[in-house]
């Protein structure tokens, strides 16, 4: 066994799983609370990444970037929120559906006519581009900022939403929306908040993604499939749940496609496994969110009093 | 009811246009990918193919041309939708492209079965090369393992004792595999093959990780398109360039070379490639074709754009020595098959299964006179290689 692989693998877990919740966070909220499916919020993600990489590329700085992009991003989700999502919470889910998937495609042209097919590529400043060494041990120092940065932004989560009076509302409002709006809470501004906080996470999400992978049109409809999953795997509404959630997928995703060929060597031939493993990791997810589904359809951690 | 007049007017002057055009143009449908972040390389050869046809004067044998361009969306299915709606509703006499290994093994059939001619200017499956060969297919690319196979000699040459090998799980991926293992005389010392397609896997720190624990020599990759510029990313983000150099097919040229170098990952600098063609080829026809692309677009055009460029001048050829009768197959297979105009890569020949027998060079990424990063070319690997699918084809 080698240690150092396995420590290494298993923080490209917790990275992949910190990552999406990020996406999920947002998403399991406006699902949870408004009773909105957002299939666009993948495009916070992407233009989250677009305005991060055009700021840090005007100012020279990568900060900047995400500070500005966090900004930017959370203005276009409350645009979204005012303009259209407030329209249709009353509506049903296909309505939700539809328009949103609308919403992706004008997301994706307006990227595509602003700043071209080709991607964005953006530079990490030279303090974060380097190498972690611990003994034997070398990581690419930047997927340990993700690591942080995503345990950050939990940590602000769990205070905001256990500590504070938006919080309480937040929770209030994914176990009961109805009776929050009966004691006369303005909704709709907790909507808007709400609703473009989570823009705002998908959009750093996007941000801290970009720099290993790129910006590219449509990277967040890749992702978001995988974020519905964590949201339905931890319990709709609920953020503990999207945070145990994503961070199992993490490390099944990376653990899988790590090992999963050399268990399969095992029993099968070296070239059959080469071609199924992979294409088995792809879908273990949706084989856990199956199982999950049959024998716990609630989610793992569902928020307290959701039916 | 005046409405009704002015949409019948319309619609049968529509009529008379498009059978005007069928009467008198040479048809070409050309099939590459225009959407999904793979349309950088599609808007390259798109470019190509139009400078090509500007080249021509629109003209091919005396005849008009029509282009008709189509996108398969990065997906087998759609392309092979694309390829039966060029040769059923348009009739073509030609259909072209084909950037995927995939795509193209999916569409073929749709193509040959209505005995069009099929003209890949870039996906080189092993099926197509070896037992389904066909008459009516040609490639102005080349088999998909030959590139790597020419790495693979190259790695002896270099002395590399083991290798790290990645590429993504599909066709083409399988293939470039299959070719560098062939040559290569070294251990291989593992394996990964990734998810491709639309949503293609771009993170590949688990696969990094195992390459360094596996201490091999050196690391050999094929990622096309944006997973190319991913990969190189975060390759210098791992810091393995001095433990690992790495050798790649296909991932490193000017699409993504402007990003790198707005990017500023030097590391890039340096870095070696097998390919059958480089901008700085010295013969008439590619310094014309790379001088007007470079002052039309302001980059250097890419190894798919060459490619696409050479499709079409091929087709012009064919149809220049039948002196425009597409009627007749016979002749007009015997004009492709002479391959018999100004390839930018200069002359090749075709083998038995239509597949270029050419030169194979190594490739340098270098910065050229004004600074502009690009490749060149260092050595000369192969001289007339024939795949080796050759044997398979009964043709």
């Amino acid at each position: 066994m080698d240690w150092n692989l396995l420590i290494t693998q298993l923080l490209n877990g917790v990275q992949l799983g910190l990552l999406l919740f990020l996406l999920a966070a947002g998403l399991t909220l406006i699902f949870g609370i408004m009773d909105f499916i957002n299939l666009s919020h993948g495009s916070f993600y992407m233009i989250g990444a677009y305005f991060c990489g055009t700021i840090a590329a005007k100012s020279g700085s990568f900060l900047l970037g995400i500070i500005g992009g966090m900004a930017g991003v959370f203005m276009v989700g409350a645009l979204v929120e005012w303009l259209i999502a407030r329209k249709l919470y009353r509506s049903d889910h296909l309505d939700h559906v539809l328009v949103t998937f609308g919403l992706i495609l004008i997301f994706d042209t307006s990227v595509h006519m602003i700043w071209g097919a080709s991607g964005m590529a953006i530079p990490l400043p030279p303090f974060l581009d380097g190498q972690f060494t611990l003994g034997s041990l070398e990581l690419p120092l930047y997927r340990l900022v993700i690591i942080a940065a995503g345990l950050l932004v939990a940590a602000f989560l769990y205070v905001l939403v256990s500590k504070t009076r938006l919080g309480m509302l937040i929770r209030a409002g994914a176990s009961n929306r109805v009776m929050v709006e009966a004691l006369g809470v303005n909704i709709n501004r907790l909507f808007l908040v709400v609703f473009a906080l989570g823009a705002m996470l998908a959009g750093l999400a996007g941000m801290l993604i970009a720099p290993i992978t790129e910006a590219s049109i449509g990277m967040g409809n890749d992702i978001i499939i995988i974020a519905f999953v964590v949201v339905i795997i931890g319990g709709i509404g609920s953020i503990k749940g999207a945070f145990y959630a994503a961070l199992i997928m993490g490390l099944l995703d990376t653990l899988s496609r790590s090992y999963l060929d050399d268990v399969m060597k095992l029993f099968m031939t070296a070239d059959y496994a080469e071609t199924a493993a992979p294409a088995l990791s792809a879908m273990l997810v949706y084989i856990l969110m199956a199982a999950v589904l049959a024998f716990r359809p609630q989610g793992l951690f569902p928020p307290a009093g959701a039916k | 009811m005046l409405a009704k007049t002015i949409r019948t007017a319309l619609f049968a002057s529509a009529l008379t246009v498009s059978s005007l055009a069928h009467a008198e143009s040479v048809k070409i449908g050309f099939i590459t990918t225009l959407t999904t972040p793979a349309a950088v390389i599609g808007e390259d050869m798109k470019n190509s193919v139009e400078l090509a046809l500007e080249h021509l004067d629109h003209k091919m044998g005396g005849r008009d041309v029509e282009l008709i361009m189509e996108d398969d969306g990065f997906k087998p299915d759609v392309g092979k939708q694309k390829a039966d709606k060029l040769v059923k509703q348009d009739n073509v006499d030609f259909v072209a492209g084909f950037i995927w290994s995939h795509v193209l093994l999916a569409s073929a059939n749709s193509v040959l079965k209505a005995d069009k001619f099929l003209i890949s200017a870039n996906a080189g499956p092993s099926k197509i090369a070896g037992k389904r060969c066909h008459k009516n297919f040609f490639s102005t690319s080349w088999q998909n393992d030959q590139t790597p196979m020419a790495m693979g000699e190259h790695l002896n040459k270099q002395g590399v004792q083991s290798l790290y090998i990645m590429a993504p799980n599909y066709a083409a991926g399988k293939d470039m595999v299959a070719g560098v293992e062939k040559t290569f005389n070294g251990e291989v010392k593992g394996k990964d093959l990734t998810k491709w397609g639309a949503d293609a896997q771009l993170d590949f720190s688990a696969e990094l990780a195992k390459a360094r624990s596996s201490g091999a020599d050196a690391l050999f990759v094929f990622y096309p398109g944006k997973a190319g510029g991913a990969f190189i990313k975060q390759y210098q983000q791992a810091g393995l360039r001095d433990e690992m150099p790495l050798y790649t097919v296909f991932t490193v040229d000017s699409i993504g070379l402007p990003k790198f170098q707005q990017g500023k990952l030097e590391g890039v600098l340096g870095s070696k490639m097998t390919q059958q063609w480089s901008p700085d080829m010295d013969n008439p026809a590619n310094q014309k074709f790379v001088a007007d692309y470079l002052k039309k677009h302001d980059k250097y055009p890419s190894f798919y754009g060459a490619q696409a460029y050479d499709s079409i001048m091929l087709i012009a050829s064919a149809v220049k020595a039948v002196g425009g009768k597409l009627d007749d197959q016979d002749a007009v297979r015997a004009a492709l098959k002479a391959a018999d105009f100004a390839s930018v890569r200069g002359k090749y020949t075709y083998g038995n299964n239509h597949m270029p027998i050419q030169n194979f060079y190594l490739r340098e990424v270098v910065a050229d006179a004004d600074g502009r990063w690009t490749t060149k070319i260092v050595d000369t690997v192969y001289e007339n290689h024939q795949d080796p699918y050759a044997a398979d084809c009964t043709m």
